[in-house]
């Protein structure tokens, strides 16, 4: 533990003398192959940890967590087009958590610098640090990392399959491996007579893998088309086997109710009226809660009703207002980042007009449809769990420890996830299940969390607030000076992962305000942390969610006070930073119609983030229908590179957006007591499909490297929103959520 | 209490307390586990059945309760033998997680049998209980309003 903590602390956020230290290591290091965990049985080959054939079927894994974004089918689409096989003809699984499934793309994202300016070179370096990934085997599913990580490694498996079932073929027929050709999951003789890749798995199977060169991207079939997801049809009939959904022989239910003073112990609690009801097995001690066991989860949750608790006092100030307080004094202390200092920020450039404005957000909860749910069983020195999660190495190693086992008497199955959005990169429902299942031997647990007991034990998107001083002049951005206070997300997660707290700067906490693509000369980003034991976690674009809203009002606010369209200020800025960022944003003033658009009783709000590599503008339409503020239009355009599929591509990009303005109307996680108020949807309102704006998606493909595509569809989204409803109204929102503000069209 | 109940045309009795929700006895008693649960205070609509083809909360219908037969996502349709809005959903490619779609597609099967050409308006009055935080509205009117057309053809 000691070694991977150290290790992780130092790639984790990664400092200039962590990377020296960690290249030199990682380089030696990440030569060596990690041990396929794909145990091949007799007549089948297992070719790599991504592809496997037997005589009946090919098999492809994608071991990324399947949230609703499309990985599954994407990922094996990258396989599929260098081994020549449909998707029709494979069947796709998560596979176990293994070292194997290193994400080499996370780990990469944690380098220092903007990211859009980076040459070749540094995506290299990049790319060689992603490798270091595996030095503690983070088979994570987040950051936007998914088709970044197995953009190349994916097609090289595949590429590497289909030459070594050639090099069987080969030999069968007594010919050369480049005589010959492949097809649909088949090998061409020479002669046109064809031979099943299943029918070569035998042969191939004792053969040392050939590798080849990756196919040029004007032969791709697959890459860069819309593909039928694979999991959909089983999405569509209620077979997709979720979470909650594993049922096992002798299979009993449970829930917990946990402490909702976060992180404080219990002093006590009175079950006698839970023993006697009906299906109640067993009631748990868990230290800080208590699990029921019964027959059915719905009893179990109704027992749980009936147990009196003396919960402790919570390790953070009690209500809100002196939450934010917290957040506040954080200002007084050194920044931890200074991530962006051009310029020089200190002195208003002569006759330039001073801006100053202040924002606060809330908390947030994820909200996945699913709740919190695992299931585990514990028999002879071997722990099963079945959990929808985005980190099954990370769920391995803190189950085990739970148990008393070592990490490699731990199977994972993961499962598909209900939504994921981050909460799942945590493990907290995992552990439960396990500790529930070790009080039960041989008999296997399902551990279901009420929605009250999910949305009141989250791991939080960080309430924050910024302090924004900008300057204009001549109907440009002249100055930018920011500061940003919130907990950090990336200290509070590498702690409960590795039992080490982080140090150096935490560039997730300022991402989406330091690094974005606009000119202005004298621009500053300064990161404070605020100290407060709130849980807080990765929520779907993570830090900028917040700091993307501080920006993009503030960019908003700057451009009306140097009078100019906030379209083509940003447009102007932009251009002489980053062509991608201007092109995003030209695309939807020509998608929107922008100019000609405007018209009293109507409101157009526009934003643009760079993140996850891919840079994203929104426009918002807002309409005042009787007395009311309706959302009535949506255009997006991104831009990451190569867009795999596009179809895909558009869903990510509508669905982040919707996930952003939903937090932006009506999310708010608040505290009383120590205790989170909300409890349930009616307290933590989404968008539903009546206030749904219209929404048209544009994808390009002009920048140079691969961007991601399931977050950065959310940053843009709440300013966009606030921008239109202040050309509506002419009130800024400087605070969310807008329910507060506003009267929104419910 | 014991109850006998029909489900997608098939008798099912169970012995369990009279005021255990419908969703409970069908996803840990029956094992049909296409019905989801999401809030059970009927303020998402994941677990959307249909009792004599009237779409309803199964979490807020209680056994005793229970007056009809009833219908889930796997007696509306399967794999093999897809319904028509089935169809018109794959064909959308509407799901992401997915978790709600169950009952996006119960609700909106009630919809098309009382309203076999719905409009935009009726749409939304029909489906703003079914929450999705994936935010799929756009492709589930895609797919009724394709629905509607290939129920009709």
């Amino acid at each position: 533990m000691s070694r991977i903590g150290k290790i992780a602390r130092r790639t984790f956020l990664i400092g200039s003398v962590a990377v020296v230290g960690g290249v030199a290591f990682g380089a030696w290091f990440v030569g060596r192959p990690a041990p396929n965990p794909l145990q091949p049985k007799d007549g089948e080959a297992a070719f790599n940890p991504f592809v496997m054939i037997d005589d009946k079927q090919i098999t492809l894994f994608a071991p990324r967590a399947e949230m609703g974004q499309g990985v599954e089918t994407t990922w094996a689409a990258l396989i599929a087009e260098e081994l020549d096989v449909t998707l029709d003809q494979v069947t796709v699984l998560h596979g176990p958590a293994a070292k194997a499934y290193y994400n080499s793309a996370m780990v990469g994202e944690g380098l220092p610098g903007k990211g859009y300016d980076n040459s070749e070179f540094s995506h290299w370096v990049g790319d060689k640090l992603g490798h270091l990934g595996k030095l503690f085997d983070l088979q994570l599913t987040g950051g936007s990392t998914s088709m970044k990580d197995g953009f190349e490694r994916m097609r090289e498996a595949g590429a590497s399959a289909r030459e070594t079932l050639k090099e069987a073929a080969a030999k069968r027929l007594g010919v050369k491996r480049a005589d010959l050709k492949t097809e649909k999951g088949a090998v061409i003789a020479p002669d046109g007579s064809r031979i099943a890749y299943t029918e070569l798995a035998a042969e191939a199977a004792g053969l040392d893998p050939v590798t080849a060169d990756l196919r040029d991207p004007g032969e791709w079939t697959l890459i860069g088309q819309n593909q039928p997801r694979t999991d959909i049809v089983a999405k569509t009939t209620g077979t997709a086997t979720y979470g909650v959904d594993v049922r096992l022989p002798g299979m009993k239910f449970a829930s917990v109710r946990m402490n909702p003073r976060l992180g404080a112990p219990m002093n006590g609690f009175d079950a006698s009226a839970a023993h006697t009801m009906p299906g109640v097995e067993k009631v748990i001690d868990l230290g800080t809660g208590v699990a029921v066991v019964a027959t059915n989860t719905w009893l179990a949750m109704q027992a749980l009703e009936a147990i009196k608790f003396d919960w402790g006092e919570a390790p953070y100030p009690s209500e809100t207002d002196a939450v934010f307080d917290t957040i506040a004094r954080a200002f007084d202390d050194k920044p931890n980042s200074t991530m962006r200092d051009d310029g020089d920020v200190s002195v208003l450039p002569e006759g330039a007009t001073e801006v100053t404005a202040d924002y606060s957000l809330p908390y947030l909860a994820h909200a996945t449809m699913e709740p919190m749910t695992a299931t585990a069983l514990l028999e002879e020195g071997k722990l099963t769990v079945w959990a929808p999660n985005q980190a099954p190495t990370i769920i391995a190693m803190k189950c085990a420890d739970a148990a008393g086992l070592e990490t490699d008497q731990v199977e994972v199955n993961t499962t598909y996830l209900g939504g994921g959005f981050g909460r799942r990169t945590e493990v907290d429902y995992a552990v439960y299940a396990t500790r529930v299942a070790a009080e039960m031997p041989g008999t296997p647990v399902q551990v279901t969390w009420s929605r009250e007991e999910d949305m009141t034990h989250d791991f939080y998107r960080p309430g924050a607030m910024a302090r924004m001083r900008g300057a204009v002049k001549d109907g440009k951005a002249v100055l930018l000076d920011g500061k940003v206070a919130a907990q950090s997300c990336t200290f509070q997660a590498m702690t409960r992962i590795t039992g080490l707290g982080g140090g150096g700067p935490d560039k997730v906490h300022v991402e989406g305000a330091f690094n974005q693509p606009y000119a202005i000369p004298n621009y500053r980003m300064a990161g404070h942390l605020a100290q407060l034991d709130v849980p807080v976690g990765f929520w779907r674009s993570v830090g900028n969610s917040f700091n993307g809203f501080f920006m993009e009002s503030f960019i908003d606010e700057m451009a009306i006070a140097a009078n100019r369209d906030p379209l083509e200020f940003r447009i102007e800025l932009a251009e002489a930073e980053w062509a991608p960022a201007a092109g995003v944003l030209k695309a939807v003033a020509e998608m929107s119609d922008w100019k000609a658009r405007k018209r009293p009783g109507r409101g157009l709000g526009v934003a643009m983030i760079y993140s996850f590599g891919t840079p994203v503008a929104e426009v918002i339409e807002v309409e005042e229908q009787d007395g009311m503020i309706r959302l009535t239009n949506a255009w997006i355009a991104c831009d990451m590179g190569i867009a795999l599929d596009p179809r895909n591509v558009e869903a990510q990009m509508f669905s982040g957006m919707v996930y952003g303005l939903s937090a932006a109307m009506f999310g708010e996680i608040t505290f009383a007591d120590g205790m989170v108020e909300q409890q349930n949807f009616p307290d933590y309102e989404a968008l539903r499909i009546h206030t749904m704006p219209k929404v048209e998606v544009r994808v390009l493909e002009t920048q140079d490297h691969l961007g991601g595509a399931g977050e950065p569809g959310t940053p843009p989204a709440a300013p966009a929103l606030a921008n239109a409803i202040f050309d509506l109204t002419g009130k800024r929102a400087r605070r969310l959520p807008l329910m507060h503000d506003f009267n929104l069209f419910v | 209490m014991s109850k006998t109940l029909t489900i997608n045309g098939k008798t099912h009795t169970v012995d369990l307390p009279g005021d255990v929700p419908l969703l409970w006895v069908l996803r840990d008693e029956v094992g049909l586990t296409g019905t989801k649960f999401g809030c059970g205070v009927a303020a998402c609509g994941a677990c959307t059945v249909q009792i004599d083809g009237e779409a309803v909360r199964s979490c807020q219908v209680p056994l005793e309760d229970v007056w009809g037969e009833v219908t889930t996502i796997e007696g509306h349709g399967t794999p093999d033998a897809l319904s028509a809005l089935q169809e018109a959903w794959i064909t959308h490619q509407v799901a992401q997680c997915g978790y709600c779609q169950s009952g996006q597609i119960m609700q909106a099967a009630a919809l098309l049998a009382q309203t076999p050409r719905p409009t935009d308006a009726q749409i939304d009055e029909a489906m703003s209980g079914n929450l999705c935080r994936c935010g799929t509205y756009p492709r589930i009117r895609a797919a009724i309003h394709d629905a509607a057309n290939r129920m009709e053809g």
